[in-house]
């Protein structure tokens, strides 16, 4: 176990070091809110930060196992590509954005835009989600114990969306979906990855109507007033 | 980009390291906004004494003697203290009058704000040393909000900077950019509100402080002005007796809330309002889009 302290070291250095690691564990301890903390991993190593960090912490990590003691700001885990992220406290705007791969666990709430273009990352919430959460989400699943914020899964094209309280609103072209058996398998194992307590069968599930994938020939009139009003407004197309 | 932040305390315990706390929250956010920096401290409340601040920007104004013309003018007595190019006045009088007199009678000055408890500094330069200059980290008080600027709207100018004021003891702070500002800033001069800078705050400013004027309420202002102003916002506004939270309706301008027992923070960046005392017992968020968060002692 290596201690890298933020009081006494750059965050460069941390980082640094962080990314030449091949094996072993580390704390770093005092991040008061640091950003762009323990980016870039590309190691099997475990990093545990004990307090709360800022933006981008752990961004487009592989293999590693980070642990966040405490909250975390915009953009946690984004573009995430497998080992995972874990918060024990509330998460910030953007989590989990673009994530190819691996988990992102929120043990509190998670704000605007959770797993925003998600491409095949697990990300679980143990509170509540904020609004736009999974916009335009491609693969991958969100699962949210709490409440979804208004507009969820808005233009989603294959990710799945697990939510076990309220929700909101559902954006455009997302739907409620019948939850079969092998949702109830894969939730039960992301649960039990995450350390959350909760049971499958309290989770609804939506997804994609697939309506807005193609170029339909009914909506070609509205597409040409679009245009005709943008170039009545002088903007570049 | 710009950083804002923002410090009220419920309490009593922090009120004589209000500056101190402030100053510290206003630096780390000096990479959000390096061009110039302000802000606006609430403190001293006296119903039987307005302050304003004046900012007299490269004149060197005599304002003993303007305190004599202005002492003649309104029939009452006016004190006068200074702070570098600041100065604030201390009366009895109706403050309006004397903001009014002031504009009217003192050329080259700006009139910052006027209030029982608010006094407001601004400067173009880094924000540690406009922290410094103006002495913030030795202010007492109940409660401040503070700003520094990347200019994206308008020029790097003091006036230009925040905090603005929306009224007596009201001011704002803001991160983002309004897109329709232009256009509301004529019609709120039509309605008789008038204008300093070409700055897309302060349109802001004049909106709320034309609701506020109309009788509304500071949260039906902002409930009004989330329908009204177009853009990207993150607001901290200061009032009286505390202070408000609101972010437009898609929220991408980033904004976190931290409040324990004894005060309520408010920043860009969670790097600010971690310098707090009990920061680790706080409990923190980001607020949610187009909804109004306020505190107040009341």
């Amino acid at each position: 176990m290596t201690v890298l302290d933020l009081s006494t070291g750059t965050l460069r250095e941390v980082n640094s070091i962080l990314q030449a690691a091949e094996s072993g564990d580390y704390v770093v301890a005092h991040p008061q809110g640091a950003h762009a903390l323990a980016c870039g991993l590309d190691a099997a190593v475990g990093v545990r930060v004990d307090g709360p960090v800022g933006y981008y912490c752990a961004g487009m990590n592989q293999q590693a196992t980070v642990l966040v003691d405490g909250n975390a700001g915009t953009g946690l885990a984004e573009n995430i590509m497998s080992g995972s992220v874990t918060v024990t406290g509330n998460a910030g705007q953007s989590a989990g954005a673009t994530g190819h791969g691996g988990l992102v666990v929120v043990h509190g709430n998670a704000s605007a835009r959770c797993g925003i273009s998600m491409k095949g990352v697990n990300i679980v919430v143990g509170g509540n989600v904020g609004h736009m959460s999974a916009f335009m989400a491609q693969s991958g699943n969100l699962v949210v114990l709490g409440d979804a914020g208004a507009d969820l899964g808005d233009s989603i094209y294959e990710a799945r969306l697990f939510v076990g309280g309220s929700v909101a609103s559902l954006g455009a072209d997302c739907v409620e979906k019948e939850v079969r058996p092998e949702h109830l398998e894969f939730l039960a194992g992301c649960l039990v990855d995450a350390g959350m307590d909760a049971d499958p069968s309290d989770f609804r599930r939506y997804g994609s109507a697939r309506a807005l994938y193609n170029f339909h020939p009914d909506d070609v009139d509205a597409i040409r007033d679009a245009a005709g009003a943008a170039d009545n407004r002088g903007e570049d197309r | 980009m710009c950083g804002i932040v923002g410090l009220f305390l419920k309490t009593q315990r922090h009120e004589s390291e209000l500056g101190r706390l402030t100053a510290l929250m206003l630096e780390q956010m000096t990479d959000r906004g390096p061009d110039s920096a302000g802000f606006a401290v609430y403190g001293d409340d006296r119903d039987d004494r307005t302050k304003l601040t004046v900012l007299s920007e490269g004149v060197d104004t005599d304002w003993g003697e303007v305190c004599a013309r202005l002492e003649v003018a309104l029939d009452g007595a006016v004190a006068h203290r200074m702070v570098l190019d600041h100065t604030i006045l201390e009366t009895a009088l109706d403050g309006v009058d004397v903001r009014r007199w002031v504009i009217q009678n003192v050329p080259d000055s700006t009139v910052l704000g006027s209030g029982h408890a608010i006094e407001i500094y601004k400067a173009v330069g880094d924000p540690r040393l406009v922290a410094e200059r103006y002495g913030l980290a030795e202010r007492t008080g109940t409660h401040a909000i503070a700003h520094t600027r990347m200019a994206t709207e308008s020029a790097v100018t003091t006036a230009g900077s925040h905090p603005f004021s929306t009224g007596e003891d009201t001011c704002l702070v803001h991160n983002g950019s309004l897109s329709n500002h232009n256009l509301l800033r004529e019609i709120l001069e039509s309605k008789g509100e008038s204008f300093q800078t070409e700055n897309d705050t302060e349109v802001a400013a004049g909106y709320l402080a034309w609701r506020l004027r109309e009788g509304d309420t500071l949260v039906e202002a902002l409930e009004r002005a989330i329908d009204e102003l177009d853009g990207f916002y993150t607001f901290c506004i200061g009032t009286r007796d505390g202070f408000a939270v609101v972010r437009d309706p898609i929220a991408c301008k980033p904004a976190v809330v931290a409040e324990t027992d004894d005060w309520v923070a408010m920043a860009s960046e969670y790097r600010a309002i971690a310098q707090l005392p009990d920061v680790a017992d706080a409990e923190i968020w980001e607020p949610d889009p187009a909804k109004i968060f306020a505190w107040s002692r009341a």
